[in-house]
């Protein structure tokens, strides 16, 4: 068997390919509070929770109204975008013209708010929630069985990615988007709603989190704290991506991803620190990240 | 003026009435109890609020007998900083007796000095490293239900006979995990078998073990040994279940695993895993008795676990204890209610008779279960059936091989 710094190569590429997974949901999670950093500069903190709220959300619409995953995939970013919608026009709204670090305060003590909220309701133990029928199983790849589910959410995650970027790089709305991040007023003055525009595209990144709450639904257990586990390293992704900007965070997101799978080989006990390691190298050599401007 | 006029008029009022000096009275008659466990993280609905309302029961249960009860909780939230300083806050400032329960090994120790710098009573239930009778073991100290090394020969003992010989272990990385590896390792060994490989992960922050459990297929071992418990010992086996590990072949061996734990999975999943218990709420009339009377006390509907019976079954013996003892001498040191402990059998419902040898480790029998499948089981919870009985004489280490300083040769 060829091997690959003492490690054997099949145990290699099935390594390379979690580490893919789990960059598919780091990509997702970043990507949405790209967006809304770019728009809105807003630090998103309340993004883990709106992760957590899209795989409850699923939980919901299964247990009480009966509809099953596929619909959870195309309503629980709408239940859950909403809520970003009211969020962003009775609280954010206020906080445009201050500094960063309210924007900040404010939306991290949302997300404790929700979190408690869940916590209470729900308990902290998690609630069980099934592969859809039509991706259990898993294909055997000579190296590796990877079960259908995890296939398919690289491909669904990739997809999201590609999509997001098509709207903002190559679409009318797009570029109205892109005027108002560098000019508002002025966008404003040629007749664009940009206050609206702003809260649709919060709306948008929230949805976008809650996307990827239904994703993780079936493979990690539904619990309160499913999202502050995960948005920390999130945000370490989107430091080391370049605030703001959008296909890089998408690239360290599926990057990172594949390093921690690799640390996980090399050594275990590191993976949940090798992402911040990354990060602080990232920020004394190149303070705005590796594909940011400035 | 008007305001030291009242204060005045206060402490008069204080120095003559009698009320104030009934209820100081009342305090020196109290017992308290401090049930200190994870309430709200990936080891609460192993006991959590289950565990402080199983102590509340024992305290209603035992009666008044002269003095009274009074049972204090709170959530450590799996960190030792936050254990350690809610323990020294009960004991210096709130007067507590008694600390119970302490799941997470690495504050169950760190409370173990604490009660001994103290000397405070504690019972540990929740932990499982056996090192708390051993090199760490301490006059102040009684472990309840289970610990590492009778989890590895009873479940780790079984997996080998049955014909499990090569090991691979997912451990959590911290003074838990290291001991239950420990003492499953050196079973493997002495049955023969050889352990290919393990991994370490980071506790509490790992909710993704595929990476593990592909390294453990690639190192080509038998048995998969769980060294973990809670959220990520369910997590594990739910995942190895997706990777279609247990379809070709290969044996998980959950070295800790409680009731809560099969209901949370569900039989589909977890049905054919063997695991260790020192109580299971169906195993004879008297336990089911015992189960029908306090599950209307426990929330979502739970039944009662080896640890949450624990909890019931140790804070009833300590209650005996101080009941044998008197009150001030229960209060003036914890060593000598823990000697007054081990001085009389354990006998409680739960978990039948028992003895609590020198070095704190109380001495009960363990079972080996296997989970029902969906077919086998007949009932809500019917969910175990026994394999195998350890007398109580040898499910645990032999005392003298644990090195505490407390047994003379």
């Amino acid at each position: 068997m060829d091997e690959i710094f003492g490690i054997p190569a099949p145990l290699l590429f099935g390594q390379l390919l979690l580490g893919l997974i789990n960059g598919a949901f780091y990509a997702m999670l970043s990507l949405g509070l790209a967006v809304i950093f770019g728009l809105l500069n807003i630090i998103n903190f309340t993004h883990g929770a709106q992760f957590m709220m899209g795989a409850f959300a699923a939980w919901m619409l299964l247990e009480w109204a009966g509809l099953g995953y596929w619909w959870a995939l195309l309503l629980a970013p709408i239940i859950v975008g909403a809520t970003g919608v009211i969020t962003e026009r009775l609280m954010i709204r206020r906080l445009y013209k201050l500094d960063h670090l309210y924007g900040l305060l404010l939306t991290f003590g949302i997300g404790l708010i929700i979190e408690g909220i869940f916590r209470n309701e729900f308990g902290s133990s998690g609630l069980p929630y099934r592969i859809p029928p039509q991706l259990q199983g898993s294909w055997d790849l000579g190296f590796m069985f990877l079960p259908i589910y995890r296939g398919w959410v690289v491909i669904f995650a990739l997809f999201a990615c590609l999509a997001t970027w098509l709207v903002i790089e190559k679409t009318r709305l797009g570029a109205y988007l892109r005027a108002a991040t560098e000019n508002a007023t002025l966008v404003q003055a040629f007749g664009v709603n940009v206050p609206r525009m702003i809260t649709l595209t919060y709306g948008a990144g929230v949805g976008l989190a809650a996307l990827a709450g239904v994703l993780a639904a079936p493979i990690y257990s539904v619990n309160p704290q499913m999202g502050s586990n995960l948005i920390i390293v999130v945000f370490a992704v989107v430091v080391i991506g370049g605030m703001g900007s959008i296909l890089g965070s998408v690239l360290t997101g599926f990057g990172l991803g594949i390093v921690e799978g690799l640390t996980k080989v090399f050594w275990p006990e590191a993976s949940a620190t090798v992402i911040f390691v990354i990060m602080a190298i990232v920020l004394l050599a190149r303070p705005a990240g590796l594909f940011g401007r400035g | 003026m008007m305001h030291r006029r009242t204060l005045l008029a206060a402490g008069t009022a204080a120095a003559v009435m009698p009320a104030p000096l009934s209820r100081a009275r009342a305090q020196a008659n109290t017992i308290k109890i401090g049930v200190l466990n994870d309430q709200s993280g990936n080891y609460s609905y192993i006991a959590g609020l289950n565990g402080v309302i199983m102590a509340q029961v024992a305290a209603q249960e035992f009666g008044n007998r002269g003095f009274n009860v009074e049972i204090l909780s709170a959530d450590h939230q799996n960190k030792p900083d936050v254990g350690a300083n809610i323990a020294r806050q009960w004991l210096d400032r709130d007067g507590v007796d008694m600390i119970l329960d302490v799941p997470t090994s690495s504050i169950g120790l760190a409370v173990n000095g604490i009660c001994r710098e103290k000397n405070k009573a504690y019972i540990n239930v929740g932990s499982a490293t056996a090192d708390l009778t051993g090199s760490q073991c301490s006059p102040n100290t009684a472990h309840w239900v289970y610990d590492t090394y009778m989890l590895a020969k009873s479940t780790g003992g079984a997996m080998v006979r049955a014909g499990g010989d090569s090991w691979f272990f997912i451990t959590a990385d911290y003074a838990f995990g290291h001991a239950l590896e420990r003492d499953t390792t050196t079973f493997v060994r002495a049955a023969g078998g050889r352990v290919m490989g393990g991994v370490r992960y980071p506790f509490p922050a790992t909710t993704d073990f595929s990476s593990f459990i592909v390294q453990a297929q690639a190192s080509r071992a038998k048995v998969i040994g769980l060294a973990n418990a809670g959220q990520d010992t369910t997590n594990c086996i739910k995942q190895i279940a997706e990777f279609g590990l247990t379809r070709r072949g290969t044996k998980v061996a959950a070295l800790l695993m409680f009731i809560a734990d099969v209901h949370a999975l569900g039989l589909d999943v977890a049905q054919g895993l063997v695991m260790t218990e020192s109580f299971y709420w169906d195993m004879n009339d008297r336990t089911r008795t015992f189960t029908q009377r306090v599950r209307p006390r426990l929330n979502n509907g739970q039944v009662p676990n080896m640890v949450t019976a624990g909890n019931y079954s140790g804070t009833l013996h300590y209650l005996k204890a101080v009941a044998d003892m008197g009150v001030a001498a229960a209060k003036a040191s914890g060593v000598d209610v823990i000697n007054r402990m081990k001085a009389m059998p354990t006998e409680d419902d739960a978990f039948g008779t028992g003895t609590i040898r020198p070095d704190g480790r109380r001495i009960i029998p363990s079972f080996l279960f296997e989970v029902k499948s969906p077919a086998e089981s007949r009932a809500p919870w019917d969910y175990l059936k026994l394999l195998q009985t350890t007398p109580a004489e040898e499910a645990f280490r032999p005392l003298a091989e644990g090195g505490c300083s407390l047994v003379r040769s």
